[in-house]
């Protein structure tokens, strides 16, 4: 078999901003058929270009001019703003929609997984809806019956299982809905943003298994926002922007391109909607904000400078002790270290209502050069609830200049590693007649 | 980690050319496309589990349950029986008119609920198009199958009835599943036609009432086809449904006259609408998930 999984060529999409309304009556193509030969006739008469007939309907390019290759046993990952064209793709390369222009060759059955929790029904048991589920994300009910014992163990449900799912809790509902999903087999899969559901032990779980995914060698296309499980899970990344691609390469490459130009991630995220903020009974989050050691909001700052990061959120519920955490993640997805609120001032006191700021400072000459991604998260103490825990909540990049006054010295190639801390050096000297050891 | 070759597109190349699988391929398709029936027969699995959705959850809370699929056409034939058959004295070639038109409202029902569900099956399983493949024909040939238990449970009703009234069946009853398969592909012929156009335009959904009710009086089903003139017989057997209601009499009453010409015109009618049916629904698919 050859080592090609997907050969994608020159591949557009085209839509009519027309064409995604809601719906179009019969009296509109009606009236169209009937108007159609009259506008004909008038552009004939002024001379005027289907062309600018076509800009005129609103015609647009979710996808242009989009070339690319994947390896069999490659995991890539999908970045870009939303809007770009991300879902698009994956719907072409899903058969879920056709594409305008070029073509994709897919050597292999493909599997995709564009949402969690497709075909369930809420009348039927999480049982039917495994067997459901399953059929309609291209599974053989002989496959189904094999791994019945596995996805319910992944999912931690079987208490449930012959309970009708609209009586599920949301949390219990994604676990199912994914655990039917892991276990599908397909040489490619296409999976969409469906991580970011679900609890953050979940998530992490689910992590887990798309890693285990591709360590089996199977091929793996990969949208998601969050770049901390795109450096984890893929060698590759290719960024679209406005359909287009803007970058192919190394994941950390591209993951940090994308970073530091400004349409990802940012330093400052506001959740003004009530409804749609990360958020448990007691405390909602309302914004997350990196800044510099003067205040303003920096998504870049001098390894040799501070900075600090606050998170601002509402206590709905008065009565409890709250601890804020932050978390700091490299671009590699690896955990650089936790850090929880022990000022004084409200520690281990019950809060009342009302809005709070929490800071962490992180001095300078501690993390090392490159992206960072903070997680925010809160929980009651005594007892313990976890309240949000918003992942890749804030970005920011430390930038280590060739000054000569940091832990870099001299050196000017890549340190790696996950901090940079100014440490204490000593280089003693005995220049004339000495033996090894009189140090 | 990362390997410089993902750029080497030359290597990858021969790989194509040396691949053992045909690769799936992807593009536009202009014009008319092929039926792809084989692409169906893979899915039959996804079918079966579909028909068994839709038969799961029909009756989920309500209090009557399955009972609804007796009342539905013993109430009609009822009400039929006293007003046409008692009060409007209309005939029904001599079969006592209670079994006459229940014999007639099965078939009926059973196309009519089809075609309703199945005009509508493709808006109302939207979550599933603009989300994962399969073929789109799974959906509307689900639905109308899935009507076919109501029409086993209200068939059992039937022959608690022809006990009743003393008929017995002659060897025509023989080509009853015949018949049946014949009013499944009428409602599945009109159902296609409907669903892919109800995916466009929403006008669809308000029409369906209105033309099943309307279809009902053009079908022999509160009155004999012996009722139509003879000479306006073929033209009536265009209205497909004319040739399944009077061939479903035939098979299990046994008395039906001059059935073959209506059923010979209603069965090349029905050809023709399925086939342009499945062109058309094919057609159609590829912008279901743009448009839906």
């Amino acid at each position: 078999m050859g080592d090609v999984a997907i050969c994608v060529e020159n591949l557009g999409k085209q839509y009519r901003i027309g064409q995604r309304k809601r719906y179009n009556a019969l009296r509109d193509a009606l009236s169209e058929a009937v108007y159609t030969p009259f506008r004909w006739l008038s552009q004939f008469v002024n001379g005027q270009s289907a062309i600018s007939n076509e800009q005129s309907n609103g015609i647009i390019w979710a996808l242009k001019d989009v070339s690319f290759e994947v390896k069999r046993g490659e995991v890539v990952g999908i970045i870009g703003p939303n809007g770009a064209g991300k879902s698009t793709l994956l719907k072409i390369l899903a058969r879920i929609t056709e594409p305008t222009e070029g073509y994709a060759d897919i050597y292999g059955k493909v599997g995709s997984l564009l949402e969690v929790g497709i075909g369930f029904h809420s009348e039927l048991t999480g049982k039917e809806n495994i067997y459901l589920s399953g059929a309609i994300l291209g599974m053989k009910k002989a496959e189904i019956d094999r791994r019945f014992d596995e996805i319910v163990a992944f999912s931690e449900v079987e208490r449930f299982l012959d309970t009708p799912v609209k009586h599920y809790s949301s949390g219990m509902y994604v676990r199912l809905a994914f655990a039917v999903a892991a276990h599908l087999e397909p040489e490619i899969l296409i999976v969409d943003e469906v991580l970011a559901v679900g609890d953050a032990a979940f998530q992490k779980k689910c992590l887990g298994k798309m890693g285990d995914v591709a360590r089996e060698g199977r091929t793996v296309l990969f949208v998601s926002h969050s770049m901390a499980a795109i450096t984890r899970l893929c060698e590759r990344a290719i960024l679209i922007k406005e359909g287009r691609i803007l970058e192919d390469g190394p994941s950390h490459r591209v993951v940090s391109l994308y970073l530091s130009s400004g349409i990802g991630t940012t330093a400052e995220r506001i959740w003004p909607d009530r409804n749609k903020s990360p958020q448990g009974e007691i405390v909602r989050l309302y914004a997350v904000r990196v800044r510099s050691e003067e205040g303003h909001i920096i998504d870049a700052v001098d390894i040799r400078q501070p900075l600090r990061v606050e998170m601002e959120y509402e206590v709905l519920k008065a009565g409890y002790a709250l601890m804020p955490h932050f978390a700091f993640y490299n671009e590699e997805g690896v955990l650089a270290f936790v850090s929880h609120d022990l000022d004084p001032a409200w520690r281990r006191r019950p809060r009342p209502k009302g809005l709070y700021v929490s800071t962490v400072w992180i001095p300078g000459n501690l993390l090392s050069e490159g992206m960072f991604f903070v997680h925010a998260g809160l929980d009651t103490i005594d007892p313990v609830i976890p309240q949000f825990d918003e992942c890749d909540a804030v970005a920011f990049q430390v930038i280590d200049n060739f000054d000569g006054d940091s832990a870099r010295a001299d050196y000017a190639g890549d340190m790696g590693g996950i901090v940079r801390p100014m440490l204490k050096w000593t280089t003693q000297s005995r220049l004339n007649e000495f033996k090894v050891g009189d140090l | 980690m990362y390997n410089e070759r993902f750029f080497d597109t030359k290597d990858s190349k021969e790989a194509v050319t040396l691949g053992m699988l045909p690769p799936l391929t992807i593009r536009p398709s202009r014009g008319w496309v092929s039926l792809r029936l084989k692409d169906l027969w893979e899915y039959r699995e996804l079918l079966y589990f579909l028909v068994w959705r839709d038969m799961k959850v029909r009756y989920k809370q309500t209090v009557l349950g399955v009972t609804w699929a007796i009342l539905q056409p013993f109430m009609t034939m009822v009400v039929f029986s006293i007003f046409f058959g008692k009060l409007a004295k209309v005939p029904s070639d001599g079969i006592p008119y209670p079994i006459f038109v229940y014999c007639a409202l099965l078939p009926w029902q059973l196309f009519a609920n089809a075609l309703t569900a199945s005009g509508n099956s493709l808006v109302s399983n939207q979550g599933l198009i603009t989300k994962v493949y399969f073929p789109r024909l799974v959906i509307p040939i689900s639905v109308v199958l899935a009507g076919l238990v109501d029409f086993g449970i209200s068939l059992l009703v039937l022959l608690g009835m022809m006990f009743y009234y003393g008929i017995v069946p002659t060897t025509a009853v023989l080509v009853l599943p015949f018949i049946i398969l014949f009013a499944i592909a009428t409602a599945l012929a009109v159902g296609l036609w409907l669903s892919a156009l109800n995916v466009k335009y929403r006008d669809v959904h308000y029409t369906i009432p209105f033309l099943t009710q309307f279809w009902l009086f053009v079908t022999p089903v509160a009155y004999p086809s012996s009722l139509v003139p003879e000479a306006w017989r073929i033209l009536y057997g265009l209205n497909p449904m004319a040739g399944v209601v009077e061939g479903f009499r035939w098979a299990l009453l046994g008395k039906a006259g001059g059935v073959g010409m209506l059923m010979t015109v209603s069965v090349l009618a029905v050809t023709i609408l399925l086939f342009g049916g499945l062109l058309y629904f094919r057609r159609m698919e590829r912008t279901f998930a743009d448009i839906v």
